[in-house]
């Protein structure tokens, strides 16, 4: 699945995690329903190198969000396992093993939700160093959190603040700062950019980079926002209710995407290069994700769908880019797009 | 606390509230008054009401001093026993503000405690608490403290009824009233427990209870606060009511309560200031208490600003 | 003809520490059938300025001047009863969150039938057989059994197709839509717009979208208006404004938005924030932050002038600079 011979960072594979959305035994008892399980992620496998950036996309209800709960031990998995450099992490509880977690850091989306509002800066970027250990003399300590503060480019007398003297784009570089303050290998990030304005969306999508060029972070990075997801990332996967349906390098997933609800996304992803582009397409939505559609999820709203994709489940297969679960590539019945990128080649 | 700090706090918005507020001035004055009056009240009283040897019976029932008859060593008139009204006031304002300030404590305490562990286990235990509260919530108030009241009462040997009738009117009042808090606190906790800062701190190994205390509670108290304050009012009123009922505390110490039942049991004989005085005290206290808390609710409020 | 104009227009909150400006001196133009977007950060006033044109900035928030005018008639300073005539009759709304534009307890029929009754003399059952026609009209399947049922029972998207039916079906000349897709899923999102500018097509209707969102600008609007720190900075075609950006501001949001098909090292940025609304610089609001500051720009507040590319509010583009 990837060039290198060497041993992935990251690895989960089979990760399966469902939802008890029943109602309590009682009710079901006297309304004889059924248990309703919501299989919010389901059978997902993938790698990431050391020193890359692997994205997930899909759309609200895909089960992105929760694959970054489940590494980094948020919730508990259904089945499958996750292991960071060989150690097993799926039947784990967040925090711990201490010294595998210490290296696993995360970055919310939402910065006004993710820093204790009662705390002031310094305490928060220092609560990770605490509790691991990692500088145990309070003003070592201190003194890191002034570098930290610098580093993500505020100044130290901020620490002495609370969270709500910042800005979102200053906030989001606070929760930065907490996140490398453990010195981690790994940072999941999930959806960094998407409650930020445009203008500061830039500032923080650069502050990442600059981060994994310096201290040679490696990044699971979550988004709905494809454009965002082409500038950051290595490797693209894209989920459809629970699956993986696509994983590619992710120039490949631009030039020549495989799966249809891969092409789907590209076409309707709202493109400033693309002035007052035709967008007649009817599409669907989503379905509701208790009761998905059986076979491939994506069959009631792909244009290639036949009988077999409506019965049974496609594979992971191995494509000409990457993996794919889609009957429709593995049966070469699609056609390679190429009017696509014609399409964008302008501007 | 330094003079920035000082300063920060002059120019909260919360103070600038208080600052525009005509209600809320006019009976924090009162409760400054009143809170005075009851820390001061051996140094403001006349008399100790309850040291027998002061009290000389030729001087019963005697009206306050601008009525004819009334003796200005006697401002407010004496009682059949010849105690001090005034004096006894002040006393039984202490009384009433001590039982009133140590049940709010109590059951915020209680309260809080149950509803950050309901709220942020979750589950059975979640279930337990609150199935708990409903029960209790559904008596009135007042039975409950009877309740309390009439089992501890049934435990003490008679003999310690007196002294500990004070601590069993804490417990009565206390185990009454902490489901507000604890109701409150729960409905806060779960919000909280959701937010991404408590996930940021499960990350980092912080465990259940440093996540509780250290990071969820500082978040939940803005509502507890305006509970405790109109609960302060209600806690008093309580006290009041027991003590009315003469389960509360005994004549040889009377709370506020206390003394409008002594007053009451005179008042067709024409001895009017004996119920009066106390009671224009209770309703100014409590009125004030709760013009307060509501105050503090409006300005906690932001949707309200 | 221009369909509206706003002139000038100021939206004040008092507040304790002194009246904030949220908006100051907005000048627009919308032509019948046209699509004006409107975009700028959070905070820039974009929201703001729709909700004065329909009237509905909640208090103690007021017009403190200018002046709307539809159809050449002006309706800043109209009172309740007759903003809310205007409002529904012939200006629509379409919000972000489709839930709180809808009624939970009525079905999508009766909350059509009624606004159409209340804006046009129809009888009941040619409201309804028109109620059912803009459900056919904004794409929901089976509308003769959809018509009546709960907004509940509908998707997100199809929820905010009823919101747009609800909008249009008054025939409004002018709809206000703030946000109409971010609540939605992309791939919904994209069949919304497209909704969205046919009807205004067919029914001649002009639209002020608000969005923060370039690319729904650039899908579906004919010119747009930028809004930086409470005031209109450029204003131009979609194609003059997004392929040519004038203003600083501008020129900068553009470059820093990741495109699809371009992977450079780093992406543009402009560094800093909006500022607050009581923080505003003098001068220029931008002057902070523009790679192109001159000295006027620190002390002469820049006026949107008109030229061949459009409007655009900078220094850099006065005719004759002030000394």
């Amino acid at each position: 699945m990837s060039p290198h011979s060497e041993a992935p960072l990251l690895e989960v594979s089979g990760l399966r995690k469902s939802f008890d959305l029943s109602k309590p035994f009682i009710n079901r008892l006297i309304e004889r329903s059924e248990r309703q399980l919501v299989r919010a992620v389901d059978g997902v496998d993938f790698t990431i190198q050391r020193g890359q950036t692997l994205s997930l996309v899909g759309e609200s209800g895909c089960g992105k969000s929760t694959v970054a709960k489940l590494i980094m031990g948020l919730t508990r998995p259904s089945g499958g396992s996750i292991r960071f450099e060989g150690t097993e992490l799926a039947d784990q509880s967040a925090g711990k093993p201490a010294p595998v977690r210490r290296r696993m850091q995360m970055i919310f989306q939402d910065p006004y939700a993710s820093l204790n509002p009662r705390w002031r800066v310094a305490r928060i970027i220092a609560e990770p160093m605490k509790s691991f250990g990692t500088h145990p003399d309070p003003q070592a300590r201190r003194r890191e959190v002034d570098r930290l503060l610098e580093f993500v480019g505020l100044g130290a007398a901020d620490g002495d603040k609370f969270p709500h003297e910042f800005s979102g784009g200053q906030r989001q570089r606070i929760s930065i700062a907490r996140a490398i303050s453990t010195k981690p290998e790994f940072l999941v990030c999930d959806e960094p950019t998407s409650a930020l304005d445009v203008s500061v969306q830039a500032q923080i999508l650069n502050l990442m980079r600059e981060l994994q060029r310096e201290l040679g972070l490696t990044y699971l990075f979550i988004s709905h926002d494809l454009a965002v997801v082409n500038y950051i990332s290595d490797w693209i996967g894209v989920m459809y209710l629970g699956r993986l349906v696509e994983l590619a390098p992710a120039a490949q997933i631009f030039a020549n995407p495989q799966h249809p609800y891969t092409r789907l996304l590209l076409d309707t992803v709202p493109d400033i290069s693309m002035v007052n582009r035709d967008m007649d397409r009817p599409a669907g939505e989503v379905p509701n994700p208790i009761t998905p559609p059986p076979g491939c999820h994506f069959h009631p709203r792909c244009a290639h769908a036949d009988a077999r994709c409506k019965a049974q489940m496609p594979d992971f297969i191995a494509t000409a880019t990457g993996h794919a679960r889609c009957h429709a590539v593995q049966e070469g019945r699609l056609s390679p797009i190429a009017e696509r990128t014609a399409l964008r080649g302008v501007m | 606390m330094s003079t920035s700090t000082l300063s920060r706090v002059w120019d909260s918005d919360l103070a600038w509230s208080f600052r525009h507020s005509k209600t809320a001035l006019i009976s924090s004055v009162l409760l400054v008054v009143l809170f005075g009056a009851a820390i001061f009240a051996p140094q403001l009283a006349t008399q100790n009401p309850f040291n027998i040897a002061e009290l000389e019976l030729w001087n019963s029932e005697l009206p306050p001093f601008w009525v004819e008859g009334g003796s200005r060593d006697f401002l407010l008139g004496t009682d059949v026993q010849a105690r001090d009204v005034y004096s006894s006031i002040l006393y039984g304002l202490r009384l009433s503000l001590i039982v009133g300030f140590a049940s709010v404590i109590l059951a915020a305490v209680i309260g809080i405690s149950l509803g950050l562990l309901g709220g942020f286990v979750g589950g059975t235990v979640d279930a337990v608490i609150m199935r708990f509260a409903d029960v209790l919530l559904s008596f009135p108030a007042i039975l409950v403290a009877l309740l309390v009241n009439g089992i501890a009462r049934g435990i003490l040997p008679p003999s310690q009824h007196q002294d500990a009738a004070i601590y069993v009117l804490i417990l009565a009042i206390g185990l009454t009233n902490w489901v507000q808090y604890a109701r409150t606190v729960r409905g806060s906790t779960m919000v909280e427990r959701g937010k991404e800062y408590v996930q940021a701190a499960r990350i980092n190994g912080i465990s259940g209870p440093g996540i509780m205390f250290s990071h969820i509670m500082p978040n939940v108290m803005g509502p507890v606060l305006v509970i405790a304050t109109i609960n302060l009012g209600m806690a008093v009123l309580t006290e009041a009511t027991l003590s009315f009922l003469g389960v509360g505390m005994p004549a040889t110490q009377p709370s506020l309560g206390t003394l409008i039942r002594i007053g009451n049991e005179y008042l067709f004989s024409g001895i009017w200031w004996v119920v009066i005085f106390p009671s224009i005290v209770l309703v100014v206290l409590v009125l004030s208490v709760n013009l307060l808390g509501d105050w503090l609710r409006d300005a906690l409020n932001p949707k309200l600003r | 003809m221009t369909l509206l104009q706003v002139e000038n227009l100021t939206v004040e909150f008092p507040s304790r520490r002194g009246t904030l400006t949220a908006i100051e001196d907005v000048c627009l133009t919308v032509a019948p059938g046209e699509i004006l977007g409107m975009v700028g950060e959070s905070g820039a006033g974009k929201s703001m300025t729709g909700a004065a044109i329909i009237g509905l900035i909640e208090p103690p928030g007021r017009i403190a001047r200018g002046e709307i005018r539809l159809e050449g008639e002006r309706i800043d300073n109209l009172d309740r009863e007759a903003m809310r005539r205007v409002r529904g009759r012939r200006i629509g709304a379409i919000f972000q969150d489709p839930l709180t534009s809808l009624n939970p307890v009525l079905t999508v029929g009766e909350q059509l039938i009624e606004t159409i009754q209340t804006h046009l003399k129809l009888s009941r059952s040619a409201a309804r057989e028109r109620a059912i026609d803009w459900l056919r009209r904004v794409g929901i399947p089976a509308p003769e059994k959809r018509v009546d049922t709960y907004p509940h029972q509908y998707s997100g998207g199809m929820r905010q197709r009823v919101v747009i039916a609800l909008a249009l079906c008054a025939e409004p000349r002018l709809i206000i839509a703030d946000e109409p897709t971010t609540a939605l899923d992309v791939s919904v999102q994209a069949q919304i717009i497209a909704l969205l500018r046919k009807l205004c097509k067919e029914t001649g209707a002009s639209v002020i979208l608000v969005t923060h969102d370039m690319g729904v600008i650039a899908e579906t609007a004919d010119r747009v208006a930028v809004m930086y720190a409470g005031r209109v900075i450029e204003v131009g075609t979609v194609a003059d404004v997004l392929r040519a950006p004038r203003h600083p501001y501008t020129a900068g949001l553009m470059a820093s938005i990741p495109r699809i098909g371009e992977k450079p090292d780093i992406l543009p940025q402009i560094d800093g924030s909006m500022p607050r609304l009581n923080a505003r610089p003098d001068g220029c609001a931008f002057n902070p932050r523009c790679p192109k500051r001159m000295d006027i720009c620190t002390r002469l507040r820049p006026e949107l002038t008109p030229d061949a590319h459009g409007d655009v509010a900078c220094h850099l583009f006065s005719k004759e600079p002030a000394t």
